[in-house]
């Protein structure tokens, strides 16, 4: 486990999850690119949870987990960071999940197209009465594989 | 984030600074509006020049007010646009909707 972070939903806890995200990225050698990208597709996520599940309601749960990928020794698989996001929100609407197309220019619904243009893997899920996000960004191009550190 | 109005011949000039995110686009949205549909001002220029980070939320508020613009005749004019900005905005792929200018004296002159 890299990171493990517990916070409430409130939109000003964003600011420190950015500062402790890029500090992670850069500790696991993600170029400035790719570690904007994480950090953007965390905050976007957070503030999903935050405004959707949460309904704008604060000081609920949220945990966010990194863990550093490991690749093969051989290099068939590359290195990279997972980061999951659980939230005891209410489930999340299939539809919405799917974005919007971005021809259609009004304000809103950008932010789950910033994560899925920015990271690798994006996999939604709901287990136990929660909401969880898992992501990767792989430091190499993404090859099957992979395992997670600890495994 | 910080933001704070200076006014020209030519309209207002809002220059903003420092993460415009979930918790301070409300900001940011409310001077916009206020400017463009209570005040009606003929141009309401944004300096982005410091800005370091900005969400889909800010990218929303910027679309709200770039509507509002548009609703009411005036014009909202974006210039000298942080790498990070630029970046949202590919993303994004709404440069091509805004007016935007390299700098200041362009955007005044615009």
């Amino acid at each position: 486990m890299l990171l493990s972070l517990r916070l409430q939903s409130n939109p000003e806890a964003l600011c420190l999850v950015r500062a402790v995200m890029e500090q992670a990225t850069e500790m696991l050698r993600f170029d400035e690119p790719d570690s904007r990208a994480i950090v953007r597709s965390v905050d976007e996520a957070l503030a999903n949870v935050i405004c959707h599940a949460y309904k704008g309601h604060g000081g609920l749960p949220i945990e966010v987990t990194c863990r550093r990928l490991r690749g093969g020794k051989d290099c068939s698989s590359p290195d990279g960071m997972e980061i999951v996001l659980m939230d005891s929100g209410r489930a999340a609407n299939p539809k919405q999940l799917k974005g919007r197309p971005l021809e259609d220019i009004r304000p809103g619904g950008l932010g789950l197209h910033f994560i899925k243009q920015s990271m690798d893997v994006v996999e939604f899920s709901r287990k136990d009465g929660k909401n969880l996000l898992r992501m990767l960004k792989y430091l190499a191009p993404s090859k099957p594989g992979t395992k997670l550190e600890g495994e | 984030m910080q933001i704070s109005a200076r006014h020209s011949e030519g309209g207002v000039i809002f220059d903003l600074s420092g993460d415009i995110d979930l918790a301070h686009s409300p900001v940011m949205r409310k001077a916009l509006l206020g400017e463009i549909k209570e005040k009606r001002a003929r141009k309401v220029f944004l300096n982005l020049k410091n800005v370091r980070y900005i969400d889909s939320s800010g990218i929303a508020s910027l679309v709200e007010g770039l509507k509002a613009s548009r609703d009411q005749g005036s014009r909202m004019i974006l210039y000298s646009l942080s790498p990070s900005v630029r970046e949202v905005m590919e993303l994004s792929r709404l440069q091509k909707i805004f007016e935007i200018y390299e700098n200041e004296e362009q955007a005044l002159s615009s």
